[in-house]
C-alpha cells in the first residue's frame, strides 16, 4: 500500500514540475500578454496544485497534511482571483496589453 | 581551499556593493531608498550564512528522546536579523515619508533638481 | 545565488520605478526562500511578510504621489563606481579570512551560541530557540528594538499630517466612492480572505513558542489584512473599522505592555525583564512573561504599521481632491 501511495505522489509531483517548467517556458515565449496570462495561470493551479497533492500523500495523517490542504484552497481561491484583477486591468488600461 | 567555501559571502559582498552603487549614482530619492534595501537585505543573507552549520536544521527543538544528536544552526543572528528587518521596515517608511514631504516641498524627487532649486 | 544577483541588476539597471519596485518585491521574497534553505524560518518568514508585502505597499503608494518615471541618467558616474569596486574588492579581500561556510567550528558557534541551544529548554521550557532568544535572553534587544518601530510610525506621523492629510471629519461618501466598487470578483473573494488571514494572524501570535512566528510577524499579517480592506472597500469604510486614534493609542499600548512587564519585575526586587517573579515555578513564569512581551510586539508592530499605512493614502486623498 505505501508503495502504492509513495508511486503516486512522485507520479504528482514530476507532474507538477514539469507543468510548472512548461508554464514558465510559455511565458517567455507567448507573444500577447493574455496568453502570457493564460501561462502564468497553469502554473499557479495545476503547477502547484499537484506539487501539493503530492505533498500531502507524502505526509500522512499529520498537522502537516491540514495545512497542506488549507494552502491548496488558498491558492485555488486567491489565483483565479489574480488572473480576473490581471486581465481586468490590461482591458482597461490598453497600453499595458502589448 | 575550496571555492565554496567563501562562495555565499562573496555574492553577498557583489549585492551590498550593488546597493552601494545605486546609492551614489541614481539621483531619484525612491532609488536611492530600493539600493539601500538592497545593502539591508545583504547584511541580512550574511548574517544569516554565519549562523548556517553544514547539516544542521532549523533551531526548533525536537521531542527530548532524539536530542543531543541533532545539530542545529545557531540562533542568535537569527534574533537580531528578525527584529533587523521590521527595523528597515519602519526606517524606510520614514524615509518614504520623507520623500513625500520633499515632492510636496520641491515638486520634485530628483536630487539635481533639488540642489539647483536651493541656489539663489 | 544567482537568481539574486540577476535581480539586483536588473533593479540597477531598471528606470520605470514601478519595474523596480516589483523587481525588489521578487528579490525579496527570493531572500526569504534563501533564508529557508539556511535553516532560518523565522526570518523567512518575516521577510516575506514585510519585504515582499509590506514594503512593496509603501513603496507603490508613494509612487503614485511622486510618478512613476525617473529623470535620464546625465552621465556615468565614474568615481562612485570606482570607489565601490575598490570597497568590494576590500571586502571580498577579507572574507578569505573568514572560516568555511557552514563549518560547526566557526568562532560565532563557539560562545552564546550553543549554551543557547543547550541551556535554553531546560531553563524557559520553550521549544523555538529564536523565540525564547528573542523574548527572554534578549529581551533588552527587543524592546529596545520595538520603540524604534514606534518612533518610526510617530515620525510618520509627525511628517504627513501637518496638514489635513487624512480625513478626521466624515467625508461626504458620494465624493469618494470605495475604489474597487465595480469588481465584485475582489469584493466578495476578499470578504472571505480577510476573516481567515486576521485569524491565520493570531495562530502565529500564540504559536511562537512551538513552532516559526511570533508578534513581529503576526503583527504584520494583522496589518496586512486590514490593508487589504482598505484598498478594496476604501478608507473610509476602513477607518470606520478601526479609526487613527485607536491605533495611535494601540501602538502606544503595546509598548506599554512590554515596558510594565520589565518595571513589574524591577518592582518586585529582581533586574529589569526578569520574568522569574512573575509565576511561582520558573518555566510557567517565562511562559507567562514571554507571552506578554509578545502581545505587546504583536499590537505594537499592527497599529505601526497600520497607522504609516493610513497616513499614506491618506496623503493621496488629500491630493485628489485637491486635483
Amino acid at each position: 500500500m505505501s508503495e502504492v501511495i509513495n508511486g503516486l505522489s512522485v507520479i504528482c509531483l514530476l507532474l507538477g514540475g514539469l507543468a510548472s517548467i512548461i508554464a514558465a517556458i510559455g511565458i517567455f515565449r507567448f507573444p500577447s500578454f493574455y496568453t502570457r496570462m493564460h501561462a502564468a495561470g497553469i502554473t499557479d493551479t495545476l503547477g502547484s496544485g499537484l506539487i501539493l497533492i503530492g505533498l500531502m500523500l507524502q505526509s500522512g495523517w499529520d498537522t502537516t497534511l491540514a495545512k497542506l490542504v488549507l494552502i491548496l484552497l488558498f491558492t485555488l481561491i486567491t489565483s483565479p482571483t489574480i488572473s480576473y484583477t490581471l486581465a481586468n486591468a490590461a482591458t482597461t488600461n490598453k497600453d499595458a496589453a502589448k | 581551499m575550496n571555492i565554496w567555501d567563501s562562495f555565499n559571502y562573496w555574492v553577498v559582498m557583489i549585492l551590498m556593493m550593488n546597493g552601494l552603487y545605486i546609492l551614489i549614482s541614481q539621483g531619484n530619492f525612491i532609488k536611492k531608498i530600493i539600493g539601500l534595501t538592497v545593502f539591508q537585505t545583504a547584511v541580512f543573507i550574511f548574517f544569516i550564512s554565519m549562523a548556517k552549520i553544514t547539516g544542521a536544521t532549523a533551531p526548533i527543538l525536537k521531542q527530548a528522546t532524539e536530542q543531543g544528536s541533532t545539530l542545529y544552526s545557531n540562533p542568535l543572528p537569527h534574533v537580531l536579523i528578525l527584529t533587523a528587518i521590521v527595523v528597515s521596515i519602519s526606517t524606510m517608511a520614514l524615509a518614504l515619508a520623507l520623500v513625500i514631504r520633499i515632492k510636496q516641498a520641491y515638486g520634485t524627487i530628483e536630487e539635481e533638481e533639488i540642489q539647483h532649486k536651493d541656489q539663489p | 545565488m544567482c537568481f539574486l544577483l540577476l535581480t539586483a541588476f536588473a533593479i540597477t539597471r531598471a528606470h520605470d520605478l514601478l519595474a523596480t519596485v516589483m523587481l525588489l518585491s521578487i528579490y525579496s521574497l527570493l531572500c526569504a526562500s534563501f533564508f529557508v534553505v539556511m535553516d532560518a524560518v523565522d526570518v523567512a518568514f518575516t521577510e516575506a511578510a514585510v519585504g515582499a508585502v509590506v514594503s512593496t505597499l509603501l513603496l507603490l503608494s508613494t509612487l503614485s504621489l511622486t510618478g512613476r518615471f525617473e529623470k535620464p541618467q546625465r552621465e556615468k558616474p565614474l568615481f562612485g563606481l570606482i570607489i565601490v569596486l575598490t570597497t568590494g574588492a576590500l571586502l571580498i579581500y577579507g572574507t578569505l579570512q573568514m572560516p568555511p561556510f557552514g563549518s560547526a567550528a566557526a568562532p560565532i558557534h563557539q560562545h552564546v551560541g550553543s549554551y543557547y541551544i543547550n541551556q535554553s529548554y531546560a531553563e524557559t521550557g520553550i521549544v523555538n530557540l529564536v523565540t525564547s532568544v528573542l523574548a527572554s535572553y534578549r529581551g533588552y534587544d527587543t524592546f529596545g528594538e520595538l520603540v524604534v518601530i514606534f518612533t518610526a510610525g510617530v515620525g510618520v506621523l509627525a511628517l504627513l499630517s501637518s496638514q489635513k492629510s487624512y480625513p478626521i471629519a466624515p467625508i461626504d461618501k458620494t465624493i469618494l466612492p470605495a475604489p474597487m466598487k465595480q469588481h465584485h470578483i475582489l469584493r466578495v473573494v476578499s470578504k472571505m480572505l480577510i476573516p481567515l488571514i486576521l485569524l491565520f494572524a493570531l495562530y502565529v501570535q500564540f504559536h511562537g513558542h512551538t513552532g516559526p512566528g511570533g508578534g513581529f510577524q503576526a503583527g504584520v499579517i494583522f496589518a496586512s489584512a486590514i490593508v487589504l480592506y482598505t484598498m478594496i472597500f476604501g478608507l473610509q469604510a476602513a477607518l470606520d473599522v478601526i479609526s487613527v486614534a485607536w491605533l495611535k493609542l494601540f501602538s502606544a499600548f503595546g509598548v506599554l505592555i512590554y515596558s510594565s512587564v520589565g518595571l513589574l519585575s524591577l518592582l518586585s526586587g529582581e533586574n529589569f525583564l526578569d520574568y522569574s517573579v512573575l509565576a511561582q515555578a520558573p518555566i510557567e513564569a517565562q511562559h507567562l512573561g514571554t507571552l506578554a512581551v509578545e502581545m505587546g510586539i504583536g499590537i505594537t508592530v499592527a497599529s505601526t504599521i497600520m497607522l504609516i499605512f493610513f497616513s499614506f493614502s491618506g496623503q493621496m486623498h488629500s491630493i485628489g481632491e485637491a486635483q
